[in-house]
């Protein structure tokens, strides 16, 4: 069923275009080229920070990372191999996005870890950063609760990511 | 932060490697993670670029607009000082399809827009917890389609990119509600000084 998901929206978001006399083509294309911009975009960024990532992992310093972590994730069943994600995934975005494509390709991508890699980076956000933007802009000199509660949305999410992966494969 | 977050990444890397003997690994691994980022994100490049085309398109057609109206109740609910002022709540609920979306670099601009309107309404005071109810939604990802994610499962070769959608949606949705409810939980017990 799911791999019909994205075909299906295709087709809908075609249909409704029409149905509202949008020029379909040059929306598209103008979409694909900001889009292919992001991706250019983010290249430096990756580059620098998937070099730190492959660093550590070579250093043996994630694998440490995660047998430290082990006895406190263990009950939660998130696998070892992503425990290093759990860390530096509210942190950075990009630097999220490197380890976990390194995990995937590691333990294999439809494997267990792989998939729970996968589930964490998609259900979670870079907590830290979006906080400090907002806070920034609205020049809030307390941030409250914020962190607090948007760590722990981060933890229910990398835990669920576990729980879901099991239940739904 | 990003800074220190590199340095230390780099630092740390070279001190464990120093300790576990692994120094020819960490030597080729900074060659390595260069050439294969660009390789990441040229992969990564079509289906990021495929996506923002749909929802390109989307915005033109007025589908996200439609989504936005069918928000709006649902979010007024939870913002109840916002749902007076329909201009705020228009730009709230925007975010929030924006984010589900993942239209990221649409939905920073016009959360940052609701947020100015909401503190507005609390004459820019304090920290008021519909402020930072909002800032804290922001931070749990409510995406619908993890584009990114599936992404780099394609280039990996996974089997099917996006059948982890319905384990990532339960994630977010039960994310969403432990950040809403600490979010909540935290209103209630704050000292009367801080607001």
């Amino acid at each position: 069923m799911t791999e019909l998901v994205i075909p299906v929206i295709l087709a809908i978001a075609g249909i409704h275009a029409l149905l509202h006399q949008t020029d379909v083509m040059p929306a598209l294309l103008k979409g694909v080229q900001t889009g292919l911009q992001t991706a250019i975009h983010i290249l430096p960024t990756m580059i620098v920070l998937l070099t730190a990532v492959r660093m550590l992992r070579a250093s043996g310093w994630i694998d440490l990372a995660g047998q430290m972590l082990e006895p406190l994730l263990q009950k939660t069943g998130i696998p070892a191999e992503c425990s290093a994600l759990v860390l530096l995934k509210p942190l950075s975005g990009s630097g999220g996005l490197a380890l976990g494509q390194e995990i995937m390709r590691d333990c294999g991508v439809d494997s267990y870890a792989g998939r729970v890699a996968a589930v964490m980076l998609g259900a979670s956000e870079t907590s830290l950063y979006t906080i400090g933007i907002y806070c920034g802009h609205l020049e809030l000199k307390k941030t409250g609760y914020a962190i607090p509660a948007a760590i722990l949305a981060d933890f229910a999410a990398f835990i669920s990511a576990a729980l879901w992966v099991r239940w739904l494969g | 932060m990003m800074n220190y977050l590199w340095v230390g990444m780099v630092l740390m890397a070279c001190v464990t490697a120093c300790l576990t003997g692994r120094t020819a690994e960490l030597a080729a691994a900074v060659t390595d993670g260069a050439g294969q980022a660009v390789t990441l994100c040229l992969s990564l490049a079509g289906i990021m670029g495929l996506w923002s085309g749909i929802l390109e398109l989307m915005q033109q057609s007025g589908l996200c607009k439609r989504i936005t109206a069918v928000l709006c109740p649902v979010l007024k609910l939870l913002f109840r000082r916002a749902a007076k002022d329909d201009r705020t709540m228009e730009r709230i609920a925007a975010n929030v399809t924006a984010n589900l979306l993942g239209l990221s670099n649409a939905a920073t601009p016009i959360g940052l827009q609701a947020a100015d309107r909401l503190y507005q309404l609390y004459d820019r005071k304090g920290a008021p917890d519909e402020v930072l109810q909002f800032i804290i939604l922001n931070t749990t990802s409510i995406q619908l389609i993890p584009t990114t994610v599936a992404a780099v499962r394609a280039s990996l070769g996974a089997a099917q990119p996006f059948d982890i959608m319905p384990a990532v949606w339960g994630a977010s949705v039960f994310s969403v509600l432990t950040g809403m409810a600490a979010a909540k939980l935290f209103a209630r017990f704050r000292p009367k000084e801080q607001l």
